[in-house]
């Protein structure tokens, strides 16, 4: 069993970095530091902000399961601050759809959060998170009581609607986006499955 | 001046730069001068030849075996773009050449071992002549031409490519198809062991193309052999593929070892693929969208990251050398 002392002051700040690693990576290898973005660098930054608000959208939902499993009441506690990270990296990927892909050109990004479909379903997921993020704080979740429970829940929902814009928008060979969709599933059934079994 | 070692594949390219600003330059930049030598060459001419070797006039191709090795007697050609060319690096490193892998850099790092000889291209169908050609064979008769040309690929980004080759109509017009010829089949090798992504099911092997006979017989396409003025590097294609400026990039079938005349309409492989998403004509239109995407705009690649995406032309901006073939073709239904 780990002490508050060492997961507050150790284990916290490890994780806080390793959350901002992508970020870091991504202005790293734009400044052609640690790397190089290639040839189509919008592109680049885009799937991987995408792909890492996806990756901590599963690392969430795999924290109830592996507190029960292990035991370790600790894990709960980075549930916020991984909540958190998927929705910045989630953010990430969306703002530089908005500023660097779209230019901010109202009428094209209109027409394509209306016409196409899977632009739409990231949209709505990115809506959830912004709501999910929002109303994060401690002081906003004892205001909320049960409301706030079943508002989050809507996690599940987000990360459905996430590898859906995934899958959607890949041009043939959808390997990645099945991965995470079967292991979104099987979180999703343990979920269901905990819930039934209590009543 | 300035020298910069790159390395693609086994080869060692010497950038060479002249420049006002050394400290304000771009690698895209550099390219578009068109300075880039080997090595060897670079020692063996001992100066700079800007610009490459062109000169006009009607010589035989030759064709050398190793991709990036100079090609010779090169004309330039009306056709060409004056717009700014791609760097090399891009050109060689962002590839959609499924039979290498299905990232945008698998092809250059899964190639490298490929090798392009010998090389047959059979010729089969409703023509006079027809029989296999050795690849060098195949393409003597012919006048090499550079062709700057625009490349716009159906996932929306764009670049500008110094293709080497020889205009398709010339080669078909050889083979003398029968008038029961409409439309001629492009087929690339299927070799599971040299081309590892067609271990893979993402599409049906071989990877197939057709163009209508008066498509092929228009003055644009060309069969090229080579990139900036040297021959082509095995994740473009080598040794020969295909390139239609006004079509979508996936037109553009590479390392093709069959070609034949056709009465009827052939299959092709992304249309195989997703009927509803790819078309057998795959014009570049900007009003036709992708179901999931618009086609509107294009990102060129190489214009950095705060550029934004460029409008797409009708016809990838090739609409006065080539509209007049879909005169009566509803474009949105022939998509």
């Amino acid at each position: 069993m780990l002490a508050i002392k060492t997961v507050k002051y150790y284990v916290k700040p490890a994780v806080f970095l390793l959350g901002l690693m992508p970020l870091l990576l991504v202005i790293g290898d734009l400044f052609e530091i640690t790397g190089t973005l290639g040839a189509n660098p919008i592109e680049n930054m885009q799937d991987r902000f995408g792909i890492w608000g996806l990756r901590f959208i599963v690392t969430v939902l795999m924290i109830s399961p592996l507190r029960s499993i292990t035991g370790f009441a600790w894990i709960t506690q980075f549930r916020r601050m991984i909540g958190l990270y998927a929705f910045f990296y989630v953010l990430m990927h969306f703002l530089v759809w908005l500023l660097l892909e779209q230019n901010l050109l109202m009428a094209a990004i209109i027409e394509d959060i209306a016409t196409r479909p899977f632009i739409t379903i990231g949209f709505i997921a990115l809506l959830i998170l912004v709501a999910l993020a929002s109303t994060s704080t401690m002081n906003i979740r004892k205001k909320m009581g049960n409301n706030w429970v079943r508002l989050h829940s809507s996690i599940y929902l987000a990360s459905i609607l996430g590898v859906w814009h995934f899958w959607w928008q890949v041009k043939k060979d959808i390997t990645e986006p099945l991965i995470y969709a079967i292991i979104i599933s099987i979180l999703l059934l343990y979920r269901l499955r905990k819930k039934y079994s209590y009543t | 001046m300035l020298f910069i070692e790159l390395k693609i594949g086994d080869k060692t390219f010497i950038e060479i730069m002249l420049i006002k600003k050394p400290n304000k330059i771009r690698s895209y930049e550099i390219t578009s001068e068109r300075n880039y030598l080997n090595r060897r060459s670079f020692i063996q001419s001992g100066c700079l030849i800007a610009g490459g070797i062109l000169s006009q006039g009607i010589h035989s191709a030759n064709l050398p075996d190793q991709p990036f090795d100079k090609l010779e007697k090169i004309n330039k050609s009306e056709f060409s773009t004056d717009e700014q060319i791609n760097n090399i690096i891009d050109v060689t490193s962002y590839n959609n050449y499924y039979e290498f892998g299905m990232g945008k850099a698998d092809p250059n790092r899964n190639s490298r071992e490929f090798q392009s000889r010998p090389w047959e291209i059979e010729v089969s169908g409703e023509a006079e002549i027809t029989g296999n050609f050795d690849i060098e064979d195949f393409i003597k008769p012919y006048q090499l031409e550079e062709r700057i040309y625009r490349m716009r690929c159906v996932e929306a980004w764009s670049m500008v490519i110094p293709w080497v080759g020889v205009p398709l109509v010339d080669v078909i017009k050889k083979f003398k198809p029968l008038s029961s010829a409409k439309f001629v089949k492009f087929e690339t090798l299927y070799d599971k062991k040299r081309m590892p992504g067609q271990k893979s099911r993402v599409l049906k092997w071989p990877y197939r193309e057709g163009l209508t006979i008066a498509e092929a017989t228009n003055p644009l396409p060309i069969l090229a052999v080579g990139i900036y003025g040297r021959a082509l590097p095995n994740q473009n294609g080598a040794p020969i593929r295909l390139v239609v400026p006004w079509k979508y990039g996936f037109k553009g079938i590479k390392g093709i070892v069959k070609i034949s005349f056709e009465k009827s309409q052939p299959k092709t492989s992304w249309q195989m693929a997703a009927p509803n998403e790819y078309g057998f004509y795959a014009n570049v239109n900007p009003k036709v969208s992708h179901p999931r995407w618009s086609q509107a705009r294009e990102r060129r690649i190489g214009s950095g990251v705060f550029a934004s995406k460029q409008p797409t032309l009708l016809f990838n901006g090739y609409e006065e050398h080539v509209a007049h073939l879909y005169d009566g073709l509803n474009l949105r239904r022939h998509f």
